[in-house]
């Protein structure tokens, strides 16, 4: 350093950023820097709200309100929030392994297919609800992790990249979607099935108004239940079981992993069936609760929003769930103030932050005199 | 490690005139009238080393200069730093009699010194022309492929390494990406091409190929000056050798005047073996026997070489070999993580050969890997759970986890083995290296072990964690257990086995009892010589 100045002065142009590790970073701060980050995202968005002549305060109050701010409202977010839990968690799972599953979209896909297959085919027509929603489950779970185990296992077997086979299933399973519903399943060229029997749908919770007038019109399906039920299984598996450790092990060094015997090959194609099988229910959940039909836009890109949502949510079960919710309110509020932009720019946004942020929670800035940056 | 006794003649350093001289005796003295360069007290330090200490290397115009030394010996740097990509702390340099000072390769290559290293830097999807010129700033803005193919392809004939221009990189094989590179400096205008370990990467065959060449572009005037660490090679190609140990130069010596053996002996210096009180035991029954054994390494090529050897219980047997002569790929074989290409693994009469790691862990045979950071630990895991690694598996719980078994296992072996953490919750990237080996110690040596594979154990510990292994394994062997120590640290192979090894190319050179296994001995079966009189 070629110090010039007054001893004990230094010129503000010679101050330096400094970043400092956190040697474990909590929980608190966790929680701190992610709402901080929030925040941060909010008003790049807004900002870019005003400049396109807009007032991000009374868009934020109305998508807020639209989505949280009535019983309807929840009712809609909650909807919205299923299948993108059950895929983000899905996404999640192969995530903690570095396996970086983002074909959500596709074994969603593949798992409406599937369900609306066997509402379509193989249900008879006096087959209690139970066992039929039950099989459509089992088919929708089976389909999202067979188009999963694939990519799983040539990655397995031949390292083939993940990102990429996944990434071009997902234009592949919507052509096959496609081809059912213009083709062989589709009623007159619209791109749809016929509707279900009722005996195969979801009950919903409008369903049970007789009972209770409250719940009436209200179209929360209990699909809802799978949440939950997922969240508890993976923590369960993440954190208490032997495999759940293997996943941990082959997620920081598959190296170690293999040293300490783990069977690599195995436990990814496991890890990619288990993180299929949830976006492919999510798929079940969609046709059997909400369209009652297979349509071609079965999916508005929950499985890609998903990636976004497990990556926020850490991976950790909660986390993406609470997450997911959150997004949910964002989809339904957007629809709100009518601008489909609105959306994805947020959810971008947010995720742009948030990725970019995290340094934050490893490090702490300081700023420094160059003299103490020895 | 002091360096006394019989080769001290080789350690007067820094070097003056006397080796000087020496440097010039070579058989085309005529020719090597002056120094391509000169290096004078060269230093570098990196947090926590010294890599090069005040080193001297003077190189002749027109010879083949082969620096050798084991791994860590500065080696690189040293190249680094003549070749502009690292500066020296402190040090002078000169190139043709010229005072330099490199800021970047660049510089470098307009002085005329090119490095063509382990790791080509090649771009793969475009031609062979395009590469060599790639980055040539005396191209100006206009291109004109084919007077560029016609240089690279006249380069190429007049240095003798043909090549094909309009070649697309990816297609070509190792050995010819290498010539590449070679051509690449030759066209920039090196007349000093420094080659780091060059024939890792190749076949034999293709080993032979570029030995000609060297020798070839070295007759036709240029300096040649390669890295090396097998003995093979610098006897069949150098006319000068230098060699390193712990980032400083041992002594320059022209080829012709020197053996092989007293290379090995410049490389791993001469031992003062360790205090370490070796408890009497009556060594037990045959319990590993290895049989035949051909493996290869991930090049495909053979690194264990027919290989037999017997471990007994309650027996410590050293390897001892210059690294990079199989001991990985041994290890990595016993241990199941690596196929074997033929032969046997017998453990106590049956034989085991071909099971996978996790059989081998069940067997019982543990393994102290040399790579503790990327082999022997995951690093964001906890203590705790590194402790577990193997363990988990055969605990109680089923399919669960037994979290409460891994608590209290990991506070015993916290408290027995001395770790020094704030928790067993710690993440065991934060460990020192002398803890992180306790860590790996603790975990193989807790099991129901019968045989332990120790890899290099104690390597970049301090002295009082060397203690605390060495008695570690000590214990094993008191308590029964069958231990295969590989070391490159002769030192520790002598100070503590019952039975010394020594590796060479692959192959087993001769197994010595300690009483009978001197420095020496070693040293020649080390560089692949059998010692006259040495039953085999």
């Amino acid at each position: 350093m070629t110090g010039s100045t007054v001893p004990g002065v230094v010129p503000a142009s010679r101050l330096r950023l400094r970043l400092e590790a956190r040697e474990q970073p909590g929980l608190p701060t966790h929680l701190a820097v992610s709402l901080l980050l929030l925040l941060a995202a909010l008003l790049l968005a807004g900002t870019v709200m005003t400049v396109a002549g807009g007032n991000p305060l009374d868009v934020y109050r109305s998508m807020f309100g639209a989505a949280f701010g009535s019983r309807w409202g929840l009712n809609d977010t909650l909807i919205k929030m299923v299948p993108l839990a059950l895929a983000s968690l899905g996404v999640a799972l192969a995530f903690r392994m570095k396996m970086w599953n983002i074909g959500a979209e596709g074994q969603l896909l593949m798992g409406a297919l599937a369900a609306s297959g066997i509402a379509l085919f193989a249900v008879p027509p006096d087959m209690p609800r139970l066992p039929a929603l039950a099989l459509m489950a089992a088919a929708g779970a089976a389909g999202g992790a067979a188009w999963a185990v694939v990519p799983g296992w040539l990655r397995a077997q031949f390292g083939v990249n993940e990102i990429i086979s996944t990434l071009m299933l997902n234009y592949v399973a919507l052509s096959i979607v496609q081809f059912f519903v213009y083709g062989p399943w589709g009623e007159r060229g619209f791109g749809l099935t016929p509707m279900f029997e009722r005996h195969t749908w979801l009950p919903r919770l409008t369903d049970f108004a007789d009972q209770w007038s409250a719940l009436r019109g209200l179209t929360l399906h209990l699909g809802i239940l799978a949440v939950p039920v997922a969240i508890a299984c993976l923590a369960i598996l993440l954190e208490r079981t032997k495999f759940g450790f293997e996943i941990a092990m082959v997620g920081d060094n598959p190296d170690a992993a293999r040293y300490a015997g783990v069977r690599l090959r195995r436990t990814m194609i496991i890890v990619m069936a288990l993180s299929g099988a949830l976006a492919g229910l999510a798929g079940m959940s969609e046709v059997s609760g909400v369209v009652h039909r297979l349509l071609e836009h079965i999916s508005p890109g929950y499985g890609y929003t998903a990636i976004i949502v497990a990556w926020l949510g850490r991976f950790n079960p909660l986390a993406v769930a609470v997450v997911a919710f959150l997004f949910g309110g964002l989809i339904v509020g957007a629809d709100e103030i009518q601008s489909a932009g609105i959306s994805s720019l947020l959810q971008g946004v947010i995720l742009f932050v948030m990725v970019s942020g995290n340094l934050l929670i490893r490090y702490r800035i300081r700023l420094r005199p160059p003299e103490a940056m020895r | 490690m002091p360096v006394e006794g019989t080769f001290r003649r080789h350690c007067s350093m820094p070097r003056t005139s006397e080796s000087q001289s020496r440097t010039q005796t070579g058989p085309r003295a005529a020719a090597h009238s002056r120094n391509m360069v000169e290096m004078r007290g060269i230093s570098k330090r990196f947090p926590g080393v010294l890599a090069n200490d005040r080193v001297n290397l003077d190189v002749a115009a027109g010879s083949i200069h082969a620096l050798l030394g084991e791994n860590g010996a500065g080696k690189s740097t040293l190249m680094h730093i003549l070749s502009g990509l690292y500066r020296p702390d402190s040090g002078t340099m000169k190139v043709e009699d010229r005072t330099v000072s490199f800021a970047s390769p660049l510089d470098a290559i307009q002085a005329g010194v090119g490095m063509v290293h382990q790791h080509f830097m090649l771009v793969e999807t475009q031609t062979v022309a395009e590469n060599v010129v790639l980055g040539d700033h005396r191209l100006g803005f206009h291109m004109d492929p084919s007077a560029i193919r016609d240089t690279v392809a006249e380069q190429g004939r007049a240095s003798g390494l043909e090549i094909d221009p309009d070649a697309l990189i990816w297609q070509l094989s190792v050995g010819e990406r290498q010539r590449v590179e070679i051509v690449k400096m030759l066209h920039r205008g090196a007349r000093l091409l420094i080659l780091d370990e060059p024939t890792a990467v190749l076949t034999p065959q293709e080993a032979d190929t570029l030995f000609d060449r060297m020798r070839g572009m070295a007759e036709a005037g240029r300096t040649l000056l390669f890295i090396s660490h097998k003995l093979n090679e610098v006897m069949a190609l150098a006319e000068t050798v230098t060699v390193m140990r712990q980032g400083r130069v041992v002594d320059t010596v022209p080829q012709s005047q020197v053996s092989r053996r007293e290379l090995v002996s410049m490389m791993v210096g001469s031992p003062v073996l360790f205090d370490v009180a070796i408890p009497p035991v009556q060594q037990g029954r045959k319990l590993l026997s290895l049989r035949n054994l051909t493996v290869e390494n991930d090049r495909g090529q053979t690194a264990v070489d027919n290989l037999s050897l017997d471990l007994h219980q309650r027996e410590i047997l050293g390897v001892a070999g210059v690294a990079g002569n199989g001991q990985r790929e041994l290890a990595e074989a016993i241990t199941g993580l690596r196929k074997l290409q033929g032969g046997a693994v017998v453990l106590d009469g049956f034989d085991v050969a071909g099971a996978n790691q996790r059989r081998m862990i069940d067997l019982g045979i543990s393994w102290v890997p040399q790579d503790r950071q990327h082999t022997g630990t995951a690093p964001n895991l906890s203590i705790q759970e590194n402790f577990d690694l193997k363990r988990y598996r055969t605990a109680r719980g089923g399919l669960f986890l037994d979290r409460s078994g891994q608590a209290s296992r990991a506070a015993a072996l916290l408290a027995k083995y001395g770790v020094a953490a704030a928790s067993r919750h710690q993440p065991v990237r934060l460990l020192s290296g002398g803890n992180l080996q306790k860590v790996i110690l603790a975990r193989e040596l807790s099991t129901e072990l019968r045989v332990l594979v120790a890899e290099s154990p104690t390597r970049g510990l301090d002295v009082g964690a060397i203690q605390t292994v060495h008695e570690l394994l000590m214990e094993q062997r008191s308590r029964g257990v069958a231990i295969l120590l590989l070391s490159e640290d002769l030192q520790e192979v002598l100070s503590l086995s019952d039975r010394v090894a020594v590796i060479h190319s692959g192959r087993i050179m001769g197994i010595l009892p300690r009483v009978r296994a001197d420095a020496d001995t070693i040293g020649m079966l080390m560089a692949g010589v059998v010692p006259a009189g040495m039953p085999t």
